[in-house]
């Protein structure tokens, strides 16, 4: 049986074109794709992500916790309201999820984690946590509205209270706040996103989740569906666990490099495995790649370099290039000579470094 | 959902035929396949010259969401492709069964076209995969 948001009659009425994402049963689009990410580039869209899944940590020591359980350092994290991007890794190195960690208090901090990894998610939180003594506790009864786009920020701060509208719009990228909303709804916004454009992503309560969605939709901010998340997220450089990586690639395999923290004397989970590697040199690495004929790259195409064989692990027609882009997972350090394979023909493929769109604008050198 | 045309034939698989003057046929794919495809970003012709064969895979579709072969409808020497697809192949979802055409060939067979679908009949095929 699949699972819906509080918001799917809502797509339904709109004309959605549902899919099985992970078990939900979730807007494709809502008519043009294409016409959906153009919105968000140039103006304001949203999306329901109420699929995904928002964990509370309870306890005196969720901060030793989450120093335990991520590769980045929630150390980073110095005043309440920041967030903080990191995986969670197995023994192995290799990405159980990756996921956002809020500071709301030193006892108390907010995760936001994928839906299809849900349930084992979960289970390694709650498994983890128990030697902390941290409470974990799931909030199914929220839901989740991501306004994103150059105007999107503004059209979201207009629905505030107007006592809460200039602290939210003071917020800094990464950080959130709470806020009262339409009516007097309790929210939390934050200033995070996964488009590579300006915007919000809103924890709202389920019961008033509808009405929020419809206030901005009256707002002109346009309902946008997976499919367009899909080529803004890639646009934008950033990666889709399941995709990109998952429980047997590690963060240096990923791209995600960034995002691991080495800082001395933090015993994570995985940190063992992934130091070794990275003395030793990871066998492969994630890399952006541009084709200039015309075609599409998609998941799972064969990419040839000179070191090896390779694959498209996440490929798109970008809408705001106008060809097709991807990432593609390749022996370390293959870089020249690069070719996919569409239906038995070696197209070139050149190594480009991403994201590919920032802020509405082709990056430099795509 | 547009009107289909009732001069068209269908194959199952959602490829249309319009039969011209001179035993020539025209080829494209229906209304209904571009809606399920969403927006068209790529499309793979055959070169005029080639032979297509009734059922076996001519041409590529690709979507947003998806690459779909085309089968041809009916067997024959491919003698015009529609060259501004390859610029503009959001053409297939604004007019699936006018600019939007794939490809024009010489018929081998016009007995060929019996073994496909009237427009009504597709209509219903469609109807009952919407439910």
């Amino acid at each position: 049986m699949t699972k819906q948001t509080i918001l799917n009659a809502t797509h339904r009425a709109a004309g959605a074109k549902m899919v099985d994402f992970g078990g939900w049963d979730m807007p494709l689009n809502y008519g043009s794709q294409i016409e959906e990410h153009h919105a968000v580039r140039r103006d304001a869209g949203m999306f329901d992500v109420s699929h995904m899944t928002v964990v509370d940590l309870h306890g005196a020591r969720c901060r030793e916790f989450l120093r335990h359980l991520l590769a980045n350092d929630i150390g980073k994290l110095k005043k309440p309201g920041k967030a903080l991007y990191s995986c969670m890794l197995n023994e192995r190195g290799g990405v159980i999820d990756d996921l956002i960690t809020y500071f709301l208090a030193e006892d108390r901090f907010r995760m936001v984690v994928n839906a299809a990894t849900r349930d084992k998610d979960l289970a390694w939180i709650g498994m983890q946590a128990a030697a902390f003594g941290v409470d974990v506790r799931e909030r199914p009864e929220l839901a989740m509205i991501a306004a994103q786009g150059p105007n999107a920020r503004a059209r979201v701060l207009a629905l505030l209270d107007a006592d809460d509208r200039e602290r939210v719009e003071r917020l800094g990228r990464f950080a959130a706040a709470e806020a009262r909303g339409p009516g007097g709804m309790p929210l939390f916004v934050a200033r995070t996103g996964y488009t590579g454009e300006d915007g919000f992503e809103i924890v709202v309560p389920e019961h008033n989740a509808v009405a929020l969605w419809n206030a901005l939709a009256a707002s002109g901010v346009r309902p946008a569906g997976l499919g367009a998340r899909d080529t803004l997220r890639l646009e934008a450089g950033m990666n889709l666990y399941g995709q990109d990586m998952d429980e047997d690639v590690t963060p240096w395999e990923a791209g995600l490099g960034w995002t691991v923290s080495l800082d001395e004397g933090r015993d994570f989970i995985g940190r063992a495995v992934l130091e070794k590697q990275k003395a030793a040199g990871a066998p492969r690495e994630m890399i952006g790649v541009v084709m200039e004929d015309k075609g599409v790259l998609r998941h799972g195409q064969r990419v040839v370099t000179r070191q090896g064989e390779g694959e498209i692990v996440s490929g798109i027609f970008s809408p705001t290039l106008g060809k097709a882009v991807g990432f593609a997972r390749v022996p370390a350090g293959a870089r020249e000579g690069l070719h996919v394979d569409i239906r038995g023909r070696e197209l070139p493929l050149r190594a480009v470094k991403y994201p590919f769109v920032r802020d509405g604008k082709p990056c430099e050198g795509i | 959902m547009s009107e289909i045309p009732g001069d068209l034939k269908f194959q199952k698989s959602h490829e249309w035929v319009r039969v011209e003057d001179g035993g020539r046929a025209r080829v494209g794919i229906s209304d209904h396949a571009q809606g399920l495809l969403g927006d068209l970003v790529y499309v793979e012709l055959p070169k005029v010259g080639d032979r297509v064969e009734a059922g076996a895979g001519c041409a590529v579709v690709e979507s947003v969401k998806a690459a779909s072969d085309v089968y041809a409808p009916v067997s024959g020497e491919v003698v015009e492709v529609n060259e501004a697809l390859v610029d503009k192949p959001e053409t297939i979802n604004e007019d699936a069964y006018g600019d939007g055409w794939l490809f024009a060939i010489r018929l081998d067979d016009p007995d060929e076209l019996d073994a496909l679908l009237g427009a009504d009949d597709y209509a219903e095929l469609v109807e009952n995969d919407e439910h």
